[in-house]
């Protein structure tokens, strides 16, 4: 199985690096752009039969610094795996 | 003074801690390998230095706060052994827990290196007691990852508790609070972004760093 955890910034905490891109996107002349938040999205291939809880904590305790960033995790079947070219 | 400087690969700012260690106290701080599993008895004082341990992967700090000899520096620390966590170290003591906050992307983007001039208050813990209060003091910083974040709630409690111990005298990072180094509430764990290390010699430009570690003497 696959898991694919994403790792953001929490609400409230500054993201210059989003701001960068946000910056960039606007000099290329694309208009709309609201706000950019950069994140991390974390590939792990595991055993089928994990335990969610141990999930959580490599999430709490190395994937995400919970003082200034959230994490979601999603569930991907090894059958739901595509590659892409 | 017994002194220890913890080595994680990525580190390049340790021999410069070693050097500022023995030039102070006249004694060899003892290199610990970041795989060990212990420190030496009796120790003074852990320092931890900066760099880019693990290259900064994940984030700056998080993989060198996981390393086997953490749990001997959280044992130390809690025993009163103070801590000198520098640069990268800072980062490594916000990852491990044993300091609060975290330190983020400089809000400019840009990697910063210049001297930087520091409010000091120094009645709070030993190692900034050597300096006088309304002193301005210039000490180098070098980082990228020097922005400090902390809930409103944690600063105010730091703010409280008298732990902002450096401030910039203009904010070069986006830290809150202009917070360039804190301390633990015992007061003997510091973690600070600039780096007092280079600050020894005159042909280094400046010696305001080396009356932090000659505090450590008395």
């Amino acid at each position: 199985m696959k898991l694919k955890i994403y790792v953001t910034l929490k609400n409230g905490v500054l993201d210059p690096q989003g701001k960068a891109i946000h910056h960039a996107l606007e000099s290329l002349d694309f208009k709309g752009v609201q706000d950019v938040r950069a994140g991390k999205l974390i590939e792990l291939t595991v055993d089928d039969n994990i335990a969610d809880a141990d999930i959580e904590a490599m999430c709490e305790k190395l994937l995400a610094n919970t003082v200034i960033e959230n994490y979601a995790i999603e569930k991907v079947a090894d059958s739901a795996v595509q590659e892409t070219a | 003074m017994k002194s220890a400087v913890i080595v994680f690969p990525g580190s390049n700012c340790d021999r410069d801690m070693a050097v500022a260690l023995e030039m102070v106290s006249g004694n060899k701080p003892h290199m610990i390998w970041h795989g060990e599993s212990g420190l030496p008895d009796g120790l003074d004082l852990i320092a931890i230095p900066g760099g880019f341990s693990y290259g900064d992967y994940l984030r700056s700090g998080a993989m060198a706060a996981r390393s086997n000899i953490v749990p001997s520096i959280r044992d130390a620390a809690n025993t009163g052994v103070r801590v000198l966590g520098v640069c990268n170290g800072f980062q490594i003591l916000t990852e491990i827990g044993l300091l609060p906050g975290a330190l983020m992307r400089n809000s400019q983007i840009n990697f910063v290196c210049k001297d930087a001039p520091l409010e000091v208050a120094p009645n709070r813990t030993q190692f900034t007691a050597a300096y006088p209060a309304e002193e301005l003091i210039s000490i180098p910083v070098a980082h990228h990852d020097g922005n400090y974040f902390a809930a409103e709630d944690e600063l105010d409690r730091l703010e409280d508790e008298e732990r902002v111990v450096f401030r910039y005298a203009e904010n070069i990072n986006g830290s809150a609070r202009n917070i360039a180094g804190i301390t633990n509430a015992e007061g003997n764990i510091l973690g600070m972004m600039p780096h007092p290390e280079r600050a020894m010699d005159s042909k280094h430009g400046g010696t305001d760093g080396r009356r932090l570690f000659e505090a450590l003497l008395n």
